[in-house]
């Protein structure tokens, strides 16, 4: 890694720096470059103060830097915070507009107000000069900007396009002339661009959906969730989905058992909060079998909690919410392109072991953007596991929604299919799907839904490992901490701490006997998690037996960073 | 043809006399009236005593959770509009526990019939107050008598624009028939209120109360889309209490709003995971 450069912008919300932090982020992948950006918000329509953080390399970047080399600042605020997060970098600031108490040499003057209005007639493109200006002093060519803005503004005609191209040469050309020393970067955009992408959790699950053939989707708004059901409801005339925004999350997930019973692919949308009301719809899927995708996008609880921050606080819940006993089963991607597959994969083991599937996520992974490789849809399967009609021709209208079977799967119909009918009920029922309250049927019923987990244990990935086969120091995380805990685990390995990581991201039902085999060569074990208890190492130390040495645990709203995690471990001397 | 005997004969859980008998018959009769075959019917119920009305129906079933017989009928009839599909729940369900669904039902207007037994009491945990008792009424929790003003649902779904809303009795299985094939073919969201006596709880509202104060209401009294005059007949309760279609609508109904469907049911279009290859591009 040559080079590692951040660069932050800070202002209240509806600044519009995210779109100032989209437009650069783009245009950097654009120019080459790995790209990570991450964004800090809080719960609230105009004001307060928000940043949004991009951090550029020639190599891949999974994680947050805490150093930041340029900072643009839209307000006095974001001066006043980060100014001792700089390195030796630069402030971009329209001194026009915010007023500083201090001067200082590393603060730069773009009139970005002056430039919007006299180059574009209009205050609105100030955001654009911003970006042309941070481009400016990268020293970096125009053109992955000019063209990321065309496309942005395709839909608003060639006027806005040639205002935005204008604003943002006259932002870069400002920089260029009145700070040429500003070059001390010595960036140069790198020669292989690579077939990838930039791209956040949400997108990446809501891009997932459509190509899982997603059918049916309801949802109550629920940050950090929104953006799967924004990107699904923007494509959903095209694709053929039907999504519908439910009075209350009882009604959403009660909705999308509706649907699936009734033979469309569904799923969920939600948060912790959110999914606390779809606890007793979750039971009602497991008693009637029936297929559906709950993705549950963390925040930290309990009750309204920190609505725009992140934890991994809802792993318990998610396993034992609901009452009675039932299968599931939990996954937990750690980057956007996992995601993508794991979405796709949570709709096929739904509908072939007809029980609900989560996917877990959280603001991090949600609204963070990765550089991914370019994701392939000719990786994607579509397993509905439906009896057809030829098929049901054979059963001679012996059709039995519930059927004991071995593997405690039962053949699956469609209301509607003719010669025969099919009965859900919530209810303890028996293989017709009519109540039945007697006791060897209780048993019977219990265990034939109870063995399809342990068919699907076995299915189940055992953790991935990153780093030295053997390590004296093994990090274990799941979900989203992938990224700093792999770049910590470089970090490590670096300054000579011989160090792995196991990541989980099949969480549940954990495939025990595999899972021991992987951890026993590692010697030291710390857990880490973004939460209080240390709810995963609860977890493998209830499968598996395994205890843990000790925990990492983070639980102030904020993600991890690869120097954080590194912190703490010095902090408990393990390293 | 169908024929009643299509909709099967089976041993039932309700009291003897219980008015659920009636309204299982009227449903049968409607469904056999209007050639149904049961194939193509599907039933969602909540929990509760009419809950169980599908237990006892050769047809499709969605069995549900208590309160929460909307949300999946609705979702159904997106998914495959085909089906002719049926909700059955109690007062307490619909009008209690289900309530927020009730309301956002009537708004969506899906191509769906509803059917309430309407007893004015819980039957199935032994005779508390329900939404709709009548104020005063003594029970094992209401000791003083209820307090609670009773709801009304058929002024509610009329002052929502409730596409159609109709009250039956169970008392007349006749009437009832005629309304609830009505119901059915009418072209969105179709409320049937019916009232039900509870012969083991509600000694207050039993057939002899209900026979003694339930007249039919005229046809062509007003126009049926006349919704003024329709809230007006609605706030009748007491001495005399109207039976027979309140309020009717052609409102756009649920499915017409995504055009999807109007090629064919949702559950038969194919996926085409190669058009994500381009929203794909957008991210590169």
């Amino acid at each position: 890694m040559n080079l590692d450069l951040t660069i932050k912008i800070g202002g209240a919300a509806g600044q519009g720096l995210e779109t100032i932090g989209n437009v650069l982020s783009k245009s950097l992948l654009r120019s080459g470059f790995f790209v990570f950006s991450t964004q800090y918000y809080l719960s609230r329509i105009r004001g307060g103060h928000n940043t949004f953080q991009i951090r550029i390399s020639d190599a891949e970047v999974r994680a947050m830097d805490e150093n930041v080399d340029i900072l643009i600042a839209l307000d006095r605020t974001s001066v006043d915070r980060h100014l001792d997060e700089m390195t030796d970098g630069v402030v971009i600031v329209d001194r026009d507009v915010v007023e500083l108490g201090s001067d200082h040499d590393s603060i730069f003057h773009v009139p970005m107000l002056k430039i919007a209005k006299e180059v574009g007639g209009n205050k609105i493109y100030a955001n654009t000069v911003a970006a042309g200006a941070a481009i400016g002093l990268l020293c970096l060519g125009l053109d992955p900007l000019n063209e990321v803005l065309k496309g942005m503004f395709l839909k608003k005609g060639q006027e806005i396009i040639d205002s935005n191209l204008r604003v943002a040469k006259a932002g870069y050309d400002y920089v260029r002339e009145n700070y040429p020393h500003g070059c001390k970067f010595n960036v140069s955009a790198p020669e292989a661009k690579g077939d990838r992408m930039l791209i956040a959790g949400s997108e990446a699950a809501g891009l997932g959906a459509l190509a899982a053939g997603v059918q049916f989707m309801s949802a109550y708004p629920m940050t950090p969730s929104t953006g799967v059901l924004n990107y699904v409801a923007g494509h959903a005339g095209e694709f053929g989905v039907v999504v519908e925004q439910a009075e209350d999350e009882i009604a959403a997930l009660n909705m999308a058992l509706g649907a699936s019973f009734t033979g469309a692919r569904s799923m969920v949308t939600t948060a912790g909060g959110g999914f606390s009301l779809m606890v007793e719809a979750l039971g009602l899927a497991g008693i009637t079998e029936t297929p559906v995708l709950i993705f549950l996008a963390q925040r930290p609880g309990p009750a309204t909690g920190l609505p725009t921050m992140t934890e991994q606080g809802d792993l318990l819940f998610a396993l034992h919410a609901a009452q009675g006993e039932f299968p599931r089963c939990i996954l937990a991607p750690g980057t956007p392109d996992e995601c993508f597959y794991m979405v796709a994969d949570a709709f096929n083991i739904a509908e072939k072991y007809q029980i609900p599937v989560f996917v877990m996520s959280d603001q991090y992974l949600a609204d963070s953007l990765f550089t991914c490789d370019r994701f392939d849809t000719s990786r994607i399967t579509i397993e509905r596991h439906l009896l057809s009609d030829q098929e049901l021709r054979t059963k001679h209208g012996d059709y039995r929604r519930y059927k004991l079977t071995p593997n405690g799967i039962s053949p699956r119909a469609l209301p509607g299919q003719e010669g025969m009918l099919v009965c859900a009920d919530s209810d303890e029922h028996d293989e017709f799907g009519r109540i039945d309250e007697s006791q060897e049927n209780r048993i019977r019923m219990v265990d034939k839904r109870m063995r399809k987990l342990e068919m699907l244990r076995e299915e189940m990935n055992p953790p991935s490992l990153y780093g030295p086969r053997d390590a004296k120091l093994t990090l274990i995380g799941w979900g989203s901490t992938y990224g700093p805990l792999a770049e910590a685990v470089d970090m490590l390995n670096e300054d000579g701490h011989p160090t792995n990581l196991l990541h989980f991201n099949h969480i549940y039902p954990m495939p025990a006997e595999k899972v021991k085999e992987t951890l026993a060569r590692s010697k030291k074990r710390i857990c880490v998690e973004n939460n209080y208890t240390g709810q995963f190492a609860r977890l493998l130390r209830a499968e598996t037996g395994i205890e843990v040495s000790d925990r990492v645990l983070r639980y102030d709203g904020l993600p991890f960073t690869p120097m954080s995690i590194i912190e703490a471990l010095r902090e408990k001397q393990v390293i | 043809m169908v024929s009643v005997e299509d909709y099967g004969e089976y041993e039932t859980a309700w009291c003897p006399g219980c008015g659920d008998f009636n309204i299982l018959k009227a449903v049968k009769a409607a469904l056999a009236n209007l050639a149904m075959p049961p194939s193509e019917v599907l039933m969602v119920s909540g929990i509760g005593q009419a809950g169980k009305l599908p237990q006892y129906l050769n047809c499709n079933f969605f069995n549900g959770l208590h309160g929460r017989t909307l949300p999946p009928a609705t979702a159904a009839k997106l998914a495959n509009h085909e089906l002719t599909v049926i909700a059955v729940a109690g007062d307490g369900d619909c009008y209690g526990e289900g309530g927020n669904h009730l309301i956002h039902a009537v708004r969506r207007n899906p191509d769906i019939t509803v059917i309430v037994h309407n007893n004015q009491i819980y039957g199935l945990t032994k005779g508390q107050a329900s939404p709709t008792s009548e104020r005063g009424m003594v029970s094992k929790i209401q000791k003083q008598g209820v307090f609670n003003n009773p709801f009304n649902p058929i002024a509610f779904a009329i002052s929502q624009d409730c596409s159609f809303v109709g009250r039956g009795y169970a008392g007349d299985v006749q009437h009832l028939t005629e309304l609830l094939m009505k119901a059915i073919q009418h072209r969105g969201l179709s409320l049937v209120d019916v009232l039900q006596p509870c012969v083991t709880f509600n000694k207050l509202n039993t057939f002899k109360w209900y026979s003694n104060r339930v007249y039919k209401m005229e046809e062509g009294e007003y126009a049926l889309d006349d919704r003024v005059k329709a809230f007006e007949r609605s706030l009748e309760w007491g001495d005399r209490i109207p039976l027979g279609i309140f309020y009717t609508n052609e409102r756009p109904i649920l499915e017409d709003n995504h055009e999807i469907l109007k090629e064919a049911p949702l559950i038969r279009h194919k996926p085409e995971t190669g058009r994500v290859n381009r929203l794909i591009e957008g991210f590169t």
